[in-house]
């Protein structure tokens, strides 16, 4: 049924909420066992550090954040319609404007992500 | 076997019980973890660079605080229910009879051991000695 496409931004909005959610779920699975490695091999953990914070980790890492930040913001526009039916009126605007902050807020943070595996300081700094 | 293809989510079930307090709990801990997970992905990724939090760093600093642990707990809760309900709806809509009763058993299952496992590394993590 995912491949059924039969257009809209409906359509296109829930294919991407599901495929985001599972790709969440498996990132959720590695997630909790490595943090699992914090306590039960620290060594190793740092090990997989090393891969997140290489070159392509930091592309996997980039991808994440879009997955979730696409998740949350149309999560946010289900959640909305769902309890305020009177918005359906409006489904269109929500959909382009969830694009809008996703784009927003989403393109310095892949920056900040991706610019060390360019060689280059990463452009935001935050104390310490 | 119908998909429902609108703007929003799965449709409100009729006639209460386990499925219509899942379809709320789905709207809460999303909510939720529009907040912890949104939060920690900014935490880690932009305001943190992954590369400089090693186990110890964890050990002495975030989890050095036990509000931290809290909130991160809360986030696990939120995660594993949200997470695990939402592939049981995939599972349903994909499969029938006994895949999709073994499907969702090992759903199931997989949520308490992850759960367990989560909760297990926040909560007797020993804390940095001063």
């Amino acid at each position: 049924m995912l491949l059924q496409y039969r257009g809209g931004p409906g359509m296109l909005a829930w294919a991407f909420h599901r495929i985001s959610g599972v790709a969440i779920w498996a990132f959720v699975l590695l997630h909790v066992l490595d943090i699992w490695l914090v306590g039960a091999n620290p060594t190793l953990y740092d090990d997989v550090l090393r891969v997140y914070a290489s070159p392509i980790g930091r592309v996997g890492e980039t991808l994440l954040g879009a997955a979730l930040l696409y998740h949350a913001l149309n999560g946010l526009r289900i959640i909305v319609i769902d309890f305020w039916p009177a918005m359906t009126r409006y489904h269109r605007q929500l959909w382009t404007a969830s694009w809008v902050v996703f784009v927003i807020l989403g393109v310095p943070v892949a920056i900040q992500i991706m610019a060390p595996a360019f060689g280059l300081n990463a452009p935001f700094h935050f104390g310490g | 076997m119908t998909v429902r293809v609108r703007g929003s989510g799965r449709v409100k079930p009729q006639g209460g019980g386990f499925e219509l307090a899942t379809w709320y709990l789905m709207r809460l801990t999303g909510i939720g973890l529009f907040v912890t997970a949104l939060g920690h992905y900014l935490i880690t990724h932009f305001v943190y660079d992954p590369a400089s939090q090693k186990a110890q760093w964890i050990i002495d600093n975030r989890w050095g605080n036990i509000a931290w642990r809290t909130v991160d707990w809360l986030m696990l809760s939120f995660v594993v229910f949200h997470s695990f309900m939402g592939m049981r709806t995939v599972v349903q809509d994909y499969t029938r009879g006994g895949t999709r009763t073994l499907l969702t058993m090992a759903l199931y299952l997989g949520a308490f051991v992850l759960f367990a496992l989560g909760t297990i590394v926040v909560a007797t993590l020993q804390f940095p000695v001063a």
